[in-house]
C-alpha cells in the first residue's frame, strides 16, 4: 500500500504529533518563539486552557497527571516563559510526575547570540527533568514529540522538555516543511538505545522477599508514591490482606490505601501519626514499595528503624540503597512486582503464617492512645484548621479530588482526610513548592470532570498563584478553594516559635489584607468568607452546590494552632513530640 | 596531582555521539556532589557512539550510586567499571621545559627513560611528548621540574580492560 506522502509545517507536525499523543488538553501561553505552533492550534481538537502565568501552566499539567495518570502537557514560550516553568519541572521531577513540556525558542541560527527573548533553556532544566532535547529539524519533530511521551510516562516517570526553535515551526520557511511521517513503537524504542527500564523482578529476589516476609513478626508496608504511579494500589491491598501486614503511606501515597481499611496506620514521618512513625521505627521489616527513605520520613537516618530489616521495590535502580541498604533489593514496576510476590506468597500462606497477634495488639493499643487531636475552639475564638477539615472532608461528595499548597494547612488535610480511593490526593511532596494548589487543582478538574475538586490552601500559597482563578472563570472550571486563612506564613511561623525561642521573623500576612473575598470576586469566583463554626458546614455545603464558576471559601483560622505530630528536624522518629492529647488519655 | 591509588574509580562510560551529552554527565556529577580527577572523550569505531573515561573521586560517593545514576541518563548506553588493576591506563603528557644548550642532553636523556620523544626544540625550551600510565608521568613531572616547566598539559586517562587470557584451548 502506498500513501500519499503529506507534505506539512513543523507547527503543523507537532500539533499533530501531540495529538496522535492523544493529548487532550495542552496547558500554556503564547509569544514570539512559539507562535507558529499557535496557529494550527486553532484548527485542532485538542482543548488549549490559556493560562495567567506560566507556573500554573506546569502545575495544571502536573495536576492533570497526578487525577488522570496521563501525561500533563504545557506550551510556553521562549526565555522568561521557558524560566518561569522551571519550578513546575522541578517538582514533577522531584515527585516523579508523567509530563512534557513544549517550549519555544529563537530561530536555530540565532541561538548563542543572546538574541530577545533567550535563554539557555536546555541547561537550565537540565537537572530538572528526566530528559530534555533541543530539536533543531522541522522533520525529527514526530520522532522527539514520541520520545518525550514515551520517557515520560515509562520507567520512572518524569517531565521531559522539548525546546522549539521558531524557524522550525514556521509555515513560511520552505525548509521547514516536511513530509509527514509517525514513527513506530519500535523505531522509538531503537532511537532511545540507552533507555531500556527494568520492569520484571528478578524471581529469586521476589522469593528471598517471601522469605523475609514469612520470618517477619513485626513487618510494616512503606508505600510510596510510586504505588500510585504504577498503578498498583489493588494488588498492594492484596498483599496486604494476604499478609495481614499494615499499611503507612506517605505524603505522596496518600489514597494508594484505604484510610478506612483496618490494616491502614496512615501517614508516617514529619507530621505522621504516632503510630505509623512508631510502627516502622520498632518493625523488623519494613517491605518499602515505590517509596525512597526520604529525610521527611526517616527522621534521623541512623536511628531510623534500627532493628528493621528492608525489601525495597523500586523501578530506579539507583533509589536502592541510595539511602538505606535494602536486604532484598528488587528492581522493577512495583505492581508487576507485587503480582509476582503476592503469588508466591499465595503458595507459602498456606501452610499457615508467623503469629502477629501481638503486633497488632500493640499497633492497635498506640492508635487508642495516640490519636490525632486538637482542641475545640473557644466560643468568639477563630475557627481551628482541623475542624474546618473535617467538615471539608466530611461534606465531600464521593470520589472528590483534593488538592493542596505546602505549610500547616497541608499537613492538616493528609491527616484529617479520609482517603478511600486513588489519584485523589494532589499534593507538591518533594519540592513543597507553595503556590501549587490553585493551578494543580484546576488541572485535575480539567482532566476529570466529572469529580468535585478542593484546593485546601494557606493565605501565603493563596497570593502565589491566585491569578490562576481567572484562568478557571475563563475556562469553567469549577473547582473550589477553601483558604486556610491564619494570616501568616503558618509552617514557618511554627518552627519559629518551637526552635526560635517564639522569635516571629517575617511570618506574618495579616488576615485582610488582601481582602480575599473582593479579590476571589474580582476573579469571577464566588466568594465567602467563614469566622465561626456555625457557618462552617452551610459555606461547605455551599460551595459544593456551586457547579457554573469557581468558588473560594476563606476560613478565618487560629494562627496559634500548630501541626502534631512533629518529629523535630534532625531529631529521630523516636522523638516524636505527640502534642495535645484528648483528656484522659492514659500516658 | 595524584590521579591514582585506590581512592579512585575508573569508569569507561558508552554515550550516544550526539550534542550535549557530555555537558549532561559533568553536570551529574556536579549536581550529584561527585568529584571528577579527569575526564576524556573520543569517538568510538562505531560513529553512533563516544566513549568518556572518567576517573572520579571515590570518597565523594559510592560508586555504585555513581553508576545507577549516570546510568538514568537517556542518552548513556553502557558503563563499565574498571578495576585499575585488571586495566591497561594510558595518559598523554606534553611539556614544555626550561633547558639550554647545556641542559638538553640531560632532559632528552630523562625523557627517553621513559620512552617520551622531543617534539619541538627552541633556543633554551624543549617540549617532550610521552605516553604512560599516569603515575608513571607523575614521576617524570618530577623529575623535570627542578629544570623549570614552561607549560604542561595532560590528557586525563583512558583505559581498557586487560584481555582475558585464561581462555580455553583445549578446555
Ligand atoms: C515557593 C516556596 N517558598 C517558600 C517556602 C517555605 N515555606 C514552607 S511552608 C511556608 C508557609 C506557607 O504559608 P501558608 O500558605 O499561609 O500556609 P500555612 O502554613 O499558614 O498553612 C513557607 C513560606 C516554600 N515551601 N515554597
Ligand atoms: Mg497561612
Amino acid at each position: 500500500m502506498s500513501e500519499q506522502p503529506v507534505r506539512m509545517s513543523g507547527a503543523q507536525a507537532l500539533v499533530k504529533s501531540l495529538e496522535l499523543e492523544g493529548v487532550e488538553v495542552i496547558f500554556g501561553l503564547p509569544g514570539g518563539a512559539i507562535l507558529p505552533v499557535y496557529d494550527p492550534i486553532l484548527d485542532s481538537p485538542i482543548r488549549h486552557i490559556l493560562v495567567r502565568h506560566e507556573q500554573g501552566a506546569g502545575h495544571m499539567a502536573e495536576g492533570y497527571a497526578h487525577a488522570t495518570g496521563r501525561p500533563g502537557v504545557a506550551m510556553v514560550t521562549s526565555g522568561p516563559a521557558a524560566t518561569n516553568i522551571v519550578t513546575p519541572l522541578c517538582d514533577a521531577f522531584v515527585d516523579s510526575v508523567p509530563m512534557v513540556v513544549i517550549t519555544g525558542q529563537v530561530p536555530v541560527g540565532a541561538i548563542g547570540t543572546d538574541a530577545f527573548q533567550e535563554c539557555d533553556t536546555i541547561g537550565i532544566t537540565r537537572s530538572v527533568t528526566k530528559h530534555n532535547e533541543l530539536v533543531t529539524r522541522a522533520r525529527d519533530i514526530p520522532l522527539a514529540v514520541r520520545q518525550a511521551f514515551l520517557l515520560a510516562s515509562t520507567g520512572r516517570p518524569g517531565p521531559v522538555l522539548l525546546d522549539i526553535p521558531k524557524d522550525i515551526v514556521d509555515a513560511a520557511n520552505p525548509d521547514a516543511q516536511m513530509e509527514w511521517y509517525w514513527p513506530t513503537d519500535e523505531e522509538v524504542w531503537a532511537s532511545l538505545p540507552g533507555y531500556r527500564p527494568t520492569t520484571k523482578g528478578h524471581p529469586r529476589k521476589i522469593k528471598e522477599a517471601a522469605e523475609l516476609i514469612m520470618a517477619a513478626r513485626q513487618p510494616v508496608i512503606y508505600a510510596g508514591g510510586g504505588i500510585l504511579k504504577a498503578r498498583a494500589a489493588t494488588v498492594l491491598r492484596e498483599l496486604a490482606e494476604l499478609t495481614g501486614i499494615p499499611v503507612v503511606t506517605t505524603l505522596t501515597a496518600r489514597g494508594a490505601f484505604p484510610d478506612d481499611h483496618p490494616l491502614a496506620l496512615g501517614m508516617p514521618g514529619m507530621h505522621g501519626n504516632f503510630t505509623a512513625v512508631t510502627a516502622m521505627q520498632e518493625s523488623d521489616l519494613l517491605i518499602a514499595l515505590g517509596s525512597r527513605f526520604d529525610d521527611r520520613v526517616t527522621g534521623k537516618l541512623p536511628a531510623f528503624a534500627p532493628d528493621a530489616k528492608v525489601i525495597h521495590v523500586d523501578i530506579d535502580p539507583a533509589e536502592l540503597g541510595k539511602v538505606r541498604r535494602p536486604d532484598v533489593p528488587i528492581v522493577g514496576d512495583v505492581r508487576l512486582v507485587l503480582e509476582e510476590l503476592v503469588r508466591v506468597l499465595e503458595r507459602r500462606v498456606a501452610d499457615g503464617q508467623p503469629d502477629r497477634s501481638a503486633w497488632r495488639q500493640t499497633l492497635s493499643g498506640w492508635q487508642e492512645r495516640f490519636p490525632l487531636h486538637y482542641e475545640p475552639s473557644e466560643p468568639g475564638a477563630l475557627l481551628k484548621p482541623q475542624f474546618v477539615l473535617e467538615q471539608l472532608r466530611d461534606r465531600a461528595p464521593e470520589g472528590t479530588i483534593v488538592a493542596t499548597g505546602v505549610g500547616q494547612h497541608q499537613m492538616w488535610t493528609s491527616q484529617y482526610w479520609r482517603f478511600t480511593e486513588p489519584y485523589t490526593w494532589v499534593c507538591s511532596g518533594g519540592l513543597g513548592t507553595m503556590g501549587f494548589s490553585i493551578p494543580a487543582a484546576i488541572g485535575a478538574k480539567a482532566g476529570m470532570p466529572e469529580r468535585t475538586v478542593w484546593a485546601v490552601d494557606g493565605d501565603g500559597c493563596f497570593q502565589m498563584t491566585a491569578q490562576e482563578l481567572v484562568t478557571a472563570t475563563t475556562e469553567r472550571i469549577p473547582i473550589k478553594v477553601a483558604i486556610l486563612n491564619n494570616a501568616y506564613l503558618g509552617m514557618v511561623r511554627q518552627w519559629q516559635e518551637m526552635f526560635y525561642d517564639e522569635r516571629y521573623s517575617e511570618v506574618y500576612l495579616s488576615p485582610d489584607l488582601p481582602d480575599y473575598v473582593k479579590w476571589a470576586e474580582a476573579m469571577g469566583c464566588v466568594a465567602i468568607r467563614v469566622e465561626s463554626p456555625e457557618e462552617v458546614g452551610p459555606a461547605i455545603e455551599r460551595a459544593n452546590a456551586i457547579n457554573d464558576r469557581p468558588v473560594v471559601v476563606e476560613f478565618r483560622t487560629d494562627a496559634a494552632e500548630k501541626v502534631f505530630p512533629m518529629v523535630p528536624a534532625g531529631l529521630s522518629n523516636s522523638d516524636i513530640v505527640v502534642g495535645p492529647l484528648p483528656e484522659g488519655t492514659v500516658q | 596531582m595524584t590521579s591514582n591509588g585506590a581512592r579512585h574509580h575508573l569508569l569507561s562510560v558508552l554515550v550516544e555521539n550526539r550534542a550535549g551529552v557530555l555537558a549532561r554527565v559533568a553536570s551529574l556529577f556536579a549536581r550529584r556532589g561527585y568529584n571528577i580527577y579527569s575526564l576524556a572523550v573520543a569517538p568510538t569505531d562505531d560513529e553512533r557512539f563516544s566513549r568518556i573515561t572518567i576517573v572520579a573521586d571515590a570518597e565523594s560517593a559510592p560508586l555504585e550510586q555513581i553508576v545507577k545514576q549516570l546510568h538514568k541518563l537517556v542518552n548513556v548506553i553502557k558503563i563499565s567499571e574498571l578495576d585499575p588493576l585488571d586495566s591497561i591506563e594510558r595518559e598523554l603528557m606534553l611539556c614544555t621545559v626550561r633547558a639550554d644548550p647545556t641542559q638538553r642532553g640531560q632532559v632528552i636523556e630523562l625523557v627517553s627513560v621513559f620512552g617520551g620523544r622531543i617534539v619541538d626544540v627552541g633556543h633554551d625550551e624543549l617540549t617532550v611528548s610521552v605516553d604512560d600510565v599516569p603515575s608513571r608521568l607523575d614521576d617524570l613531572e618530577d623529575l623535570l621540574s627542578p629544570f623549570g616547566i614552561a607549560m604542561m598539559q595532560r590528557t586525563g586517562r583512558i583505559a581498557l580492560p586487560k584481555l582475558d587470557r585464561a581462555s580455553g584451548l583445549g578446555s
